[in-house]
C-alpha cells in the first residue's frame, strides 16, 4: 500500500524537477526549508529525523536540492519529507509538508494491534506499521 | 545549415538583454579599469553567442565563469563583483541577482568539524547566485598545515566543479598574495576560467573619481579647490600606505569634515551653495602636503 502523508501524496511521485518548483514556490513565499527523514511510518510518528538545520536565507531552490540529494544519497531506504515553515508573525508554523522520496512503492502497510484492557473487558485498537518488526536502519 | 545570422542579429540579440545598459552604466560610474572592462564585454559576447549556439543545436558544455580579481587595494575588485552578479543575471547565466560576500571568517570553523556545515551553509545560500569571496587567499596558510581552511577549499572546489550551473564563484584579493595561493592550490587556478587584472589608477583617473564621488554626495569642489586636488593626489600617490581609490574616499571624508568645521567657524548665514562647496583651504589643510614636502627634502638627504 502507499503511504499517504502529507500534500502530494495521492498524486503520482514528484520528479527532481518538480520537487525542485516546489521547493522554489516555499522560498518565494519567505518560508524556510528543513528536511527531514524517517524509517517509521507510522502517521503519529511526528518526530521525523532532521537531516541537517533547517535551511533559513535561502535564495534559490539549488541549495535544498543540493542536501535533498545528499540525504537520498544517504538514506535511499528511508522515507524523506520537505517542509515549509513560515516564520511570520501570527503563523510561525509549519505551511507545508511533502514526501519527497519513498524507499518503495509498495509499503507493507499497517498491523491492526489489539489491546486487552480491565481485565479483557475492553479492548482498545492500534495501528502497528509491519516494517518497524525490523530493528531501524533495516526496515526497506 | 541554412539558416544564417547577420552580425547585427547578435547585436540586437546583446541588445535584448540588456547588458549594454549595465556596461553603460559601468562605464559611467567605474572610471578607468579598462582591460576589466574588456574582459567583461567578452564574457557578455561569450555569453550571447553561446546561447544562441545552443537555440541552433550546437552548444556544448556549459562554461565556466568562475573568476578571480586580483590587484592592488583599493582598485574597485568588490565594486566590479557586485556588477557581476547583475551582468550574469541579466545574460540569464544566473538564475537570481543576487551576491554573497563571505570571507575567511565566514567560511572556516574554529574546531574539527565546524568547517564543512559552515561552508556549506554559506554555499547553499550563494546558490542560484554569484559568491564573492573577498581576501580569498586567506582561506589557506601555509605555515599552519593543520588549519581548517584547506578543508573550506577542498568543499568549494567540489562545489565549484559539479554545481557550475548553481553558482559563480568569485575570489578577490591582493595580486602578490593570490598568486602565491593558486600555486599552493593549483586544482583552484585551473577551475578558475577568468583571471582578472586590477590595474592601478592613474593620477587624472583618480582626479575624476574624486570628481565622482563628490557629485554623488552633492558637493562641488571650486575652482581654487579643483587645483588644489589635483595637487594633493599626485602628493598622496607618492606617500606610502596609498590604496587607489579607497584612499581618495577618506581624503573625500576628511575634506567634508573640515569643510563642517569652517561653517562653524565662521558662523553667520549659511546658504545652501555653503553646504555644497569644498573650498580650498579645506584641502590645502592636510597633512598629506606636509608629509609629502618633508619626503622630498628627505630624498635629497637620504644616505
Amino acid at each position: 500500500m502507499r503511504i499517504h502523508q502529507g500534500t502530494f501524496s495521492f498524486l503520482p511521485d514528484l520528479t527532481d524537477e518538480q520537487i525542485e518548483r516546489q521547493i522554489d514556490y516555499i522560498l518565494r513565499n519567505g518560508w524556510s526549508v528543513s528536511i527531514e527523514y524517517t524509517d517509521d511510518p507510522h502517521p503519529y510518528n511526528n518526530y521525523w529525523l532532521m537531516w541537517g538545520l533547517p535551511m533559513f536565507d535561502l535564495k534559490d531552490a539549488a541549495g535544498a536540492m543540493f542536501e535533498f540529494k545528499k540525504c537520498r544519497e544517504a538514506f535511499p531506504n528511508h522515507y524523506i519529507k520537505i517542509n515549509g515553515f513560515d516564520p511570520s508573525p501570527m503563523w510561525q508554523a509549519q505551511r507545508v509538508s511533502f514526501i519527497a522520496h519513498r524507499p518503495t512503492q509498495d509499503d507493507p502497510g499497517f498491523r491492526l494491534k489489539r489491546t486487552l484492557w480491565s481485565d479483557g473487558r475492553v479492548q482498545k485498537y492500534g495501528l502497528e506499521p509491519y516494517a518497524t518488526d525490523k530493528p531501524a536502519g533495516e526496515r526497506y | 545549415m541554412t539558416e544564417t545570422l547577420h552580425s547585427a542579429d547578435l547585436q540586437a540579440l546583446l541588445q535584448e538583454t540588456g547588458v549594454p545598459e549595465v556596461l553603460e552604466r559601468l562605464d559611467r560610474e567605474l572610471i578607468g579599469l579598462a582591460p576589466v572592462k574588456g574582459r567583461i564585454r567578452e564574457i557578455a559576447a561569450y555569453l550571447v553567442v553561446d546561447k544562441l549556439r545552443r537555440e541552433l543545436g550546437l552548444g556544448g558544455s556549459r562554461p565556466v565563469l568562475h573568476m578571480a580579481f586580483t590587484g592592488n587595494p583599493g582598485t574597485g575588485k568588490t565594486t566590479v563583483a557586485m556588477r557581476m552578479a547583475t551582468i550574469l543575471h541579466r545574460l540569464g547565466y544566473i538564475r537570481r541577482d543576487h551576491l554573497v560576500v563571505a570571507s575567511r571568517d565566514d567560511l572556516v570553523g574554529q574546531y574539527i568539524g565546524h568547517t564543512a556545515p559552515k561552508t556549506k551553509e554559506i554555499l547553499k545560500r550563494a546558490m542560484g547566485g554569484v559568491l564573492f569571496i573577498d581576501e580569498a587567499y586567506s582561506l589557506y596558510r601555509s605555515e599552519n598545515e593543520r588549519d581548517y581552511g584547506q578543508e573550506t577549499i577542498e568543499i568549494l572546489l567540489q562545489v565549484m566543479e559539479n554545481q557550475r550551473e548553481d553558482l559563480v564563484v568569485v575570489l578577490a584579493g591582493y595580486a602578490d598574495k593570490m598568486e602565491q595561493f593558486f600555486s599552493l592550490n593549483p586544482g583552484m587556478r585551473s577551475r578558475i576560467a577568468h583571471h582578472i587584472q586590477f590595474p592601478d589608477y592613474t593620477e587624472a583617473e583618480l582626479v575624476a573619481i574624486g570628481q565622482l564621488m563628490l557629485t554623488e554626495q552633492n558637493y562641488y569642489l571650486d575652482e581654487a579647490a579643483a587645483q588644489a586636488f589635483a595637487e594633493y593626489v599626485a602628493c598622496r600617490m607618492r606617500l606610502p600606505n596609498f590604496a587607489n581609490a579607497r584612499s581618495i574616499r577618506n581624503a573625500i571624508d576628511r575634506f567634508k569634515l573640515r569643510q563642517a568645521r569652517r561653517l562653524f567657524e565662521r558662523g553667520g548665514q549659511v546658504t545652501p551653495d555653503d553646504l555644497r562647496r569644498i573650498a580650498e583651504e579645506d584641502i590645502r589643510a592636510s597633512q598629506v602636503f606636509k608629509d609629502c614636502a618633508e619626503l622630498e627634502q628627505g630624498g635629497h638627504h637620504a644616505p
